[in-house]
Parts: structure tokens; sequence; C-alpha cells
């Protein structure tokens, strides 16, 4: 089943994709697997789900995004500047002293972004006060924030997990990138976090389980769960790491690896050129 | 002297500042009754998370609170608000520069029962490396409520440490508290002791030991550790023989570590009295800890007179 948005979400996250990569550029290594795993899903918060407005980034009732796992920034960024948070000439700039683009995501650096992150597991407890606060004043907004699965390994995912459903934080959803490979190997291999179903219900929440590189799924999912009250609510984005670039995908290299001057074009090739057909 | 306890004026000062404010909030890792959070508690508990014993979530929560444009005070002891959350205070909060204030409570030797555990001897070193951070320390109960008020007033992440031990007043009730500035206690000739929290009315009874000594000794008060004000500093330090620090926390990182540094050119001796680089431990009582570890005002008074006959 289509969703009104699809067309122009998929079309954002090819975009992304691109961004991504050229923020990278070739020969420079980069943590493309993970930012490319959940570049849909951002996609889909940004340009379909979520409340915001780049010309006003501290609207008060806008929706906040947080990257715990910061060490995506580029799809952060990518979606960030896509929307016009800022000019894409910063790309060139990526980790360079004074460059607005940090290696972590970094409030005082960037428009738009919501918090720093970047030293693992601490997220989703900012998340909560964030949705805290602002259940707190009456807002409307909601909170949307990204975990890696090798992520949810540090002990403060699960301290923030309890507070979320002790206090019952409904405008909070949190968004798993399973991609089921952490930086040294695959998940059940190196550090075993599964299962994730099971473990988010236990602490209280309400969880879907979606197809994270499927657009029309993952829209589909995040409206329904606007209808779900009085508990947060996880969904578990089962994706393919590096997804959308063939010689990247599921492969653990790719973490935080550099593609050769043939694999950028290659990229070129899939993003761009679709990206401007379509 | 009247005495006072000033965890008992921080939580009553925290309802003070909640009345007036809507935007205070107030979170806890299960040690209200300790922390005196309590009193917030039964005057606002909308505005109270319990945040259960989870530090390092309490922590980053608070930054996320604090994102929303409130005014969050966490507290737990010392040990485990500075210790435990190190690395939640350092990114979360330091790193972005976020509006919380954390409240490290039984500090120091202070939680003499408990032991080294929940002892600390070096909150102030670690929360004073991190850039954007200020450090308070208040050295009675009088300073504490200015103190909690300023803190509140300020934007920007502040560490402030608490003393369960019951102190003299010492700091001038129509004296302002103001983030950074040294307080001039009592005035002396010959040595000024630079000192904080519990140390600063053992250094008033080293003066009055010392007049025996034909001594004249100068109490200074600092309890902003960061930021300080160096020029006030060396202001009190000037025509003194010698400088005498004294704090209730290791020579590393604290106290010992501003004036020695701020005074590294000034050809004035220098003693320290602190806690050597070592663990705290369980005790009958505080003053027995003060003992051991060589933080009486006979220490002050032996130090000061070493450095008076060193500058002479």
């Amino acid at each position: 089943m289509r969703h009104s948005d699809q067309t122009k979400v998929e079309r954002a996250a090819r975009a992304l994709r691109w961004n991504i990569v050229q923020m990278v550029g070739p020969n420079q290594k980069g943590h493309l697997g993970g930012s490319l795993s959940i570049a849909d899903v951002v996609a889909a918060l940004y340009f379909s789900k979520m409340r915001h407005d780049p010309e006003n980034p501290s609207w008060p009732d806008r929706d906040r995004f947080i990257l715990s796992k910061g060490h995506v920034a580029l799809v952060q960024y990518a979606a960030l500047a896509e929307c016009g948070y800022f000019s894409k000439r910063e790309f060139s700039k990526l980790k360079t002293l004074g460059g607005m683009l940090q290696g972590h995501p970094d409030i005082k650096s960037t428009p738009g972004i919501e918090a720093n992150t970047g030293s693992l597991g601490q997220g989703l407890s900012i998340a909560c006060g964030m949705a805290a606060g602002l259940k707190m004043d009456g807002r409307p907004s909601r909170v949307y924030c990204v975990l890696g699965d090798g992520e949810i390994a540090e002990g403060q995912i699960w301290e923030a997990a309890l507070a979320a459903s002790h206090y019952k934080l409904d405008n909070l959803v949190a968004v798993l990138d399973r991609n089921c490979l952490q930086a040294m190997g695959s998940i059940v291999n190196r550090f075993n976090t599964n299962p994730v179903v099971e473990k988010w219900q236990a602490f209280g929440w309400h969880v879907v389980e979606v197809d994270g590189n499927d657009v029309a799924a993952v829209l589909r999912a995040l409206d329904d769960l606007d209808l779900v009250t009085g508990k947060p609510k996880i969904l578990i984005a089962c994706t393919v790491k590096g997804a959308g670039l063939p010689f990247a995908e599921n492969n653990v290299a790719f973490h935080n690896g550099s593609m050769t001057t043939e694999q950028f074009e290659m990229a070129r090739q899939l993003f761009c050129a679709k990206a401007a057909v379509s | 002297m009247n005495v006072q306890n000033l965890r008992e004026t921080y939580g009553r000062t925290l309802v003070e500042l909640g009345a007036e404010n809507p935007n205070i909030v107030v979170l806890e890792g299960d040690l209200g009754k300790s922390t005196m959070s309590c009193y917030f508690e039964e005057a606002f508990p909308n505005r109270y998370f319990e945040m259960g014993i989870a530090e390092a979530n309490m922590t980053s929560f608070a930054g996320g609170l604090s994102l929303t444009g409130k005014i969050p005070f966490t507290n737990s002891f010392a040990a485990f608000a500075a210790g435990r959350a190190y690395d939640q205070i350092r990114q979360g909060l330091c790193l972005p520069n976020l509006n919380v204030k954390i409240v490290g409570s039984s500090a120091g030797l202070s939680d003499y029962g408990d032991g080294s555990t929940h002892q600390t001897v070096e909150d102030i070193a670690i929360m004073r490396a991190i850039p954007n951070l200020t450090v308070l320390v208040p050295s009675d109960a009088i300073e504490t409520r200015k103190m909690v008020r300023a803190m509140a007033a300020h934007h920007g992440p502040v560490y402030m440490r608490v003393t369960r031990t019951d102190l003299p007043d010492v700091f001038p009730e129509d004296q302002d508290f103001v983030i950074g500035k040294p307080y001039l206690i009592r005035d002396g000739k010959d040595v000024v002791v630079f000192a904080n929290g519990a140390m600063v009315s053992k250094a008033l009874e080293a003066a009055d030991l010392a007049i025996a000594n034909n001594l004249s000794i100068r109490v200074v008060n600092v309890s902003s550790l960061k930021p300080v004000d160096e020029m006030a500093l060396r202001d009190l330090a000037q025509g003194m023989r010698g400088i005498v620090t004294a704090e209730e926390h290791s020579v590393i990182g604290g106290l010992a570590s501003i004036i020695t540094y701020v005074f590294r050119k000034s050809g004035l001796p220098i003693e320290c009295v602190g806690i050597e680089d070592r663990f705290g431990q369980s005790a009958e009582n505080v003053e027995v800890l003060f003992e051991e570890y060589g933080l009486t005002s006979k220490h002050i008074v032996d130090a000061a007179t070493s450095v008076a006959g060193a500058g002479a």
C-alpha cells in the first residue's frame, strides 16, 4: 500500500544517500554503513513525519530528532542540509578546523542539531528529558531518537528505557537501527543484544518491527505509532548496513570505511542519476 | 557560634526558588531524605522527578529538560553525582553548555560511617577539569543559600558539593555571593589561608590558636573553584609572608592546585593542608577522620608557622 508521501520521501532518501557519499568523498574514511542503513527512516522523519521549520530551528512546538548513535552524524547533516538548515557547501568542510560539521553532532556548531551525542548510550536519556519537559509544558511536540543496535549494550539505554516507561512518555519514539553489525562484526557473534522485541516490551514499551529500508512501511509504522498513548514507543527498524551501495551492504568494513574512486563513481550513478530522473 | 546544616538549607532554598520560578525542576537519585530534595517534592510534586538509582540517566535526562527551558537541579551523593555521571556531565551537559545544576551531597569525608565508597576526595578535581563547568563549595549554611540562588540565576552548568557536616556560620549575612569571587573572612598580617568548605571554620580556629604564637592569619574563603578571580587572590596575598591552602579534598586538582598555579611566580612559600593521595575510610565521626587525614586547625597552624618562617 502506497503512502501519500512515499515518492517524496524515497526521492529524499536518495538525495540523503548522495549527500552522505559526497561528504565522505573517495578514499576518505567515514561512517557510511550506519548512515546509509538509517537513511530511509531519517528521510521519512525529516520529509514527512516531523513538524519542523528550517527557517525557525528553535520553534518551540517543533518535533525533535536526537541521533543517539552520534557517529552517523553524516545522515543527520545530509537531512538538515537537504531541508535547508545550512548550505551543502559545508559538506566539503566536514571535520575540518572551524567547520560547521563536527565529527559528532554538536548543538553549538550546526543549525538543527538538538543534542550533543557521540559517547554512546546517552541520547535516549536526553530525549526522555526533552519529552518530559515538553509534556510538562503541554506542547504537542514529539521526540524521535535513533539508537544503534550495538549502542544498546550501553547500560544507560536501559536506565532511560525504565524512566520513559515510568513517566509514560508517549511523546517519545525511539528507532532502533537494527542493522545487525557493530564496529567489529556481527552483533550476534561479537556481543549479542538480542532479542530486542522482548526486551523493550519487558521494559514497558510499545514495540513495532518494520523493514527500515522500505519507505512506505516506515511511514505507515510512524503514523500508527501516533495512535498509541500511555507508553513510550520504539520502532525496531530492520535495516541493511550500507543500504543502497551494493559494495557496502552488510560489509562491516564500511562501518567506518572508505570508497575507492570507482566505488564513489558507482555511488554517483546510483544516487545522483536516479535522483535526477525521479 | 551558630551551627547549621547545609543540606537542610539547600533543600529549603530549592523550595524558595521553586516558588519564584516555575522552570525550576528537581531530579533525585533515591536519596531525597539525605540530599533534602524531599522538601521540593513536598512543595512541587509535579516538578520533581524521582529517577531511581540511575545517576547517568538522571544527568542526561536533566540535560534534555534544560533543552526545553527548564532549570534542573540533579541530586545524589557527590561520589555518584560527579563520579558515576562524569561522562554524562562532560558530553551531555558541558560540551553544549546546558543550564543544569549538579549537586553532590555528603561530599568530602562527611559521610564518615559509609566510608571510602561514599566519601569524595577527588570530585572537585574531576569537575574542575571539564570546560564550561562552574564549580562551587559553600563554607556554611548562609553561603549555601546565597550560592544556590546564584547557581539558579547563572546560565550554564554548575557543580556544587555540599557536606553532611553541620558547620558554624562564617559567611557574613549582609555579603552578596558572586560566582568567582574569593571572600575575606578574617583579616591578618602574616599568612593568608585560602580555604573552602568545612576548612574555612577550621582556618578561623587556626587564626585564634596562632595568636599565641604571635602569628597573624588572614582567612579567605575560596568557595568558587572555577571560575576563580586570580587578580583578587593576588590582592588578598599582598604583603603576606606565606600562603596556606586548606581543603577537605585531595591536594591533587582542588584548591592546592589552583593556588600553587596562581602563585607559581610569586616566590611566596606555600603549604597545602589537604588529603594526600589516598581514599577515605569509615570512622566513628568526622572529626576522627579530619585528625587522621591532617585537616585540623592544628595542621593549619603548623603549615602557617612553617611558611611564615620560610618567608621571614
